[in-house]
């Protein structure tokens, strides 16, 4: 494996494998009453968070925990660089702490690329901007493995805006690693112009995709798109790309509905869909600190400080 | 002065005398008194014009000062830079484009013309005193909005109508705002794998195309600035088969670089130091431009010389300026993609760099033909030597280019300005 994880596109099959199978081998160290494992013990993860997001920071925060990490909050708000400190000075006050991994959000596209030329740490990229978020692909796969098994030759669906998604694009290059084939299905404004040099399908018509579909992914639409015009309102859009319950029930038996939070619930789906049982949202989230273990694991666990 | 053993526009050896900032004579084996410079066969060029430099002073001199701009001109060939208008305060008022002109005459490394801008603070609302800028003693003939585009349509057709009556000339630099809010780089392949907002080529076609009508309909001259696209010179060739007086120019970057230089460069992915607007674009995009340029569609080489300094440039990609350093790599850069390519002759190069620059932007004493009685604005220029390109050695404030690394063709060796060497040995005077 490379010491950073940046994007899906850099792991290889094997690569992914190992993470998921590491992954299986924490679940089970989860489900026993004394959580902790001692193998980061001395290693500090600084969690490096210019957006707030308080689900993936706490996400990242138990699994440096639960290996007996040390782990600094570093959050943009109220720090040095809400005074206009750059990116890179940042980068050079971690390096100075001692940071082993740096768990970076940004809002640009981008900046964990940067960040990595300036601190000799793992890098772990827990977002950025309309870019990639390849710990949440991870533990998206790892759910579905978990409810279908082996991911080869499995239909997903990616739902929603395309264009602006970091989790749809990690997760078209994570499936596709994995031998999964990947639809997207969006409105024509909401999926990137070269979409078709993807490794996916792409469909405008939800409901013709619906019934061939191992797994539905929704994608949160946020509601400042309808007033850049990319759809005329929030009711159309629930109605041409929306999970309700009548598109739940063309989907096969055994087919399972994702999302990767927070939802939008009565738009881009229904209340009903999102509390099914076969709905993996809350499980997701579960599956999410179990992921993000078996990545620094891999990532740190290896060498010693 | 007598400079022996060059050849001119790559022609057959040949000795300049200089006598009163003239050329005297040109011919085998001159007789006279005075310095003698030893060309060692190398060519020479007339004097490089640059229609498009921005020297950042007032307002930036972090960036760059007319001193070293100008200097870093002359080490890249030039005797005359037009100096682009989006200083601070704006270059919108005779005050401005006269100081910057003072600056460049008292500096002496090489002309400095200064452009006015088109609207009052780059507002795109209300004309600035386009008239007065032309009247003053920096005698402007080229005005530009650029880094802003004229977007409204009746404000550029009066900007392009009330400019005929000096013989001005609006530069243009084609960019639909609304299409490109928050645009980071070339809409495409790369833009979508790397979640960067696009910058589509319709955002230039479509100002291109619309300015060509209105320069049409009114009877005025329009100058396209750093077109980037193969749909823009499909365009160009159309206006310019119906006999419109419209010109362009083609920065060196967007005939050598491409897009995907953002995913992955010795510089790593996302480096900034490829971002400059317009973005960089494809390789059908580049090799348009390059026949463009080629067949004349495209006018001239203009660098868009844009210093910034470190801090502007060592961020993540969306908090970085937009622009890259030209003037020194910019004749290395022509050779590598247009003379060694077999696109260009020496004799063209001068025509695009030179002649016709100098012609778009009515300086009479730059562009002239290598001939006795000409002023004698040389550069002698040696295609040989292929070096890695060091930014340490620039005569720039700044370092952002993106050749830094990089091995090009060739090595300006000197520079005359009106007979005074600026540049001697490659090291300026």
């Amino acid at each position: 494996m490379n010491r950073h994880l940046i994007s899906a596109g850099d792991l290889s099959k094997d690569d992914a494998l190992l993470i998921l199978d590491t992954a299986e081998e924490l679940a089970r160290v989860s489900e026993r009453s004394i959580k902790k494992l001692p193998t980061l013990r001395g290693r500090t993860v600084v969690n490096l968070f210019f957006e707030d997001s308080t689900r993936t920071r706490i996400s990242f925060e138990a699994a440096a925990k639960r290996l007996s990490a040390d782990v600094i909050n570093f959050s943009a708000k109220g720090s040095s660089v809400s005074k206009g400190e750059s990116l890179k000075d940042t980068a050079l006050t971690l390096e100075a702490m001692g940071a082993d991994a740096v768990v970076i959000r940004h809002g640009s596209s981008g900046a964990p690329h940067r960040l990595a030329n300036w601190v000799h740490g793992s890098v772990v990229n827990a977002g950025d901007g309309t870019h990639e978020h390849p710990t949440q692909a991870l533990l998206d796969a790892f759910s579905m493995r978990r409810r279908l098994g082996a991911l080869d030759g499995r239909k997903v669906t990616i739902v929603g805006d395309v264009l602006h998604s970091r989790v749809a694009r990690s997760n078209v290059l994570l499936l596709h690693t994995l031998g999964a084939e990947v639809t997207l299905v969006a409105p024509p404004t909401l999926l990137p112009v070269s979409v078709h040099t993807w490794p996916c399908e792409v469909s405008y018509d939800l409901d013709t995709v619906l019934a061939k579909s191992d797994v539905v992914m929704m994608l949160r639409v946020q509601k400042e798109r309808m007033n850049a015009a990319y759809f005329p309102s929030e009711r159309e859009y629930s109605r041409r790309y929306g999970l309700d319950r009548a598109r739940f029930a063309k989907m096969p038996d055994d087919a399972i509905v994702m999302h990767p939070g927070p939802m939008n619930r009565g738009m881009e789906i229904a209340a009903e869909v999102a509390d099914s049982s076969r709905s993996t949202i809350v499980e997701q989230v579960a599956n999410g600190v179990t992921i993000r273990m078996a990545v620094l694991y891999l990532l740190l666990g290896g060498e010693t400080a | 002065m007598i400079i022996r053993n060059v050849r001119i526009l790559g022609g057959e050896p040949a000795d300049i005398r200089i006598q009163d900032g003239l050329i005297a004579e040109i011919g085998p084996a001159l007789q006279g008194d005075g310095d003698v410079v030893d060309g060692g066969g190398v060519i020479a060029l007339p004097g490089l014009v640059d229609l498009h430099t921005h020297l950042r002073e007032p307002g930036r001199e972090d960036a760059e000062t007319v001193r070293t701009g100008t200097q870093s001109a002359a080490r890249g060939g030039y005797t005359a830079v037009h100096a682009m208008a989006n200083t601070s305060p704006v270059a919108d008022t005779a005050g401005v484009v006269e100081q910057v002109w003072r600056l460049g005459r008292e500096f002496a490394h090489c002309d400095v013309q200064p452009v006015g801008a088109v609207t009052v603070g780059l507002d795109g609302r209300q004309l600035a005193e386009l008239g007065a800028m032309a009247d003053s003693a920096a005698g402007v003939r080229v005005f530009s909005d650029d880094g802003k585009c004229v977007s409204d349509a009746v404000l550029m057709r009066r900007a392009l109508e009330y400019v005929k009556a000096f013989d001005g000339v609006i530069a243009q630099h084609a960019q639909e705002p609304r299409l490109t809010e928050g645009a980071q780089m070339n809409e495409g392949v790369i833009s979508g794998r790397l979640g960067l907002t696009g910058w589509p080529a319709v955002a230039e076609e479509a100002i291109i195309a619309r300015d060509c009508l209105l320069a049409a309909h009114v009877g005025s001259r329009l100058h396209v600035c750093h077109v980037s696209t193969a749909g823009s010179v499909e365009i160009l060739r159309w206006a310019k088969s119906h006999g419109w007086n419209i010109t362009a120019e083609v920065t060196p970057h967007h005939l050598l670089l491409t897009d995907d230089l953002v995913e992955e460069s010795p510089a790593g992915a996302y480096n900034p130091i490829y971002k400059v607007n317009p973005p960089l674009r494809t390789r059908a995009d580049v090799a348009a431009l390059r026949a463009a340029l080629a067949d004349g569609t495209i006018d001239v080489v203009a660098t868009d010389h844009a210093p910034h300094p470190v801090e502007d440039k060592e961020t993540e990609w969306s908090a970085a300026a937009m622009g890259m350093i030209g003037l020194e790599t910019a004749l290395s850069v022509v050779q590598e993609a247009m003379v060694d390519t077999g696109l260009l002759d020496w004799a063209a190069v001068a025509d695009r760099m030179s002649a016709a620059p100098a012609r778009i932007g009515r300086l009479s004493g730059h562009g002239r033909p290598l001939e006795a009685g000409a002023p004698a604005n040389l550069t002698l220029y040696d295609p040989a030597p292929r070096t890695e390109v060091d930014p340490s050695a620039f005569a720039s404030k700044s370092r952002n280019t993106p050749y830094a690394g990089m091995t090009l063709p060739g090595r300006v060796v000197a520079t005359f300005l009106r007979g005074k060497p600026t540049v001697l040995e490659g090291k300026l005077v």
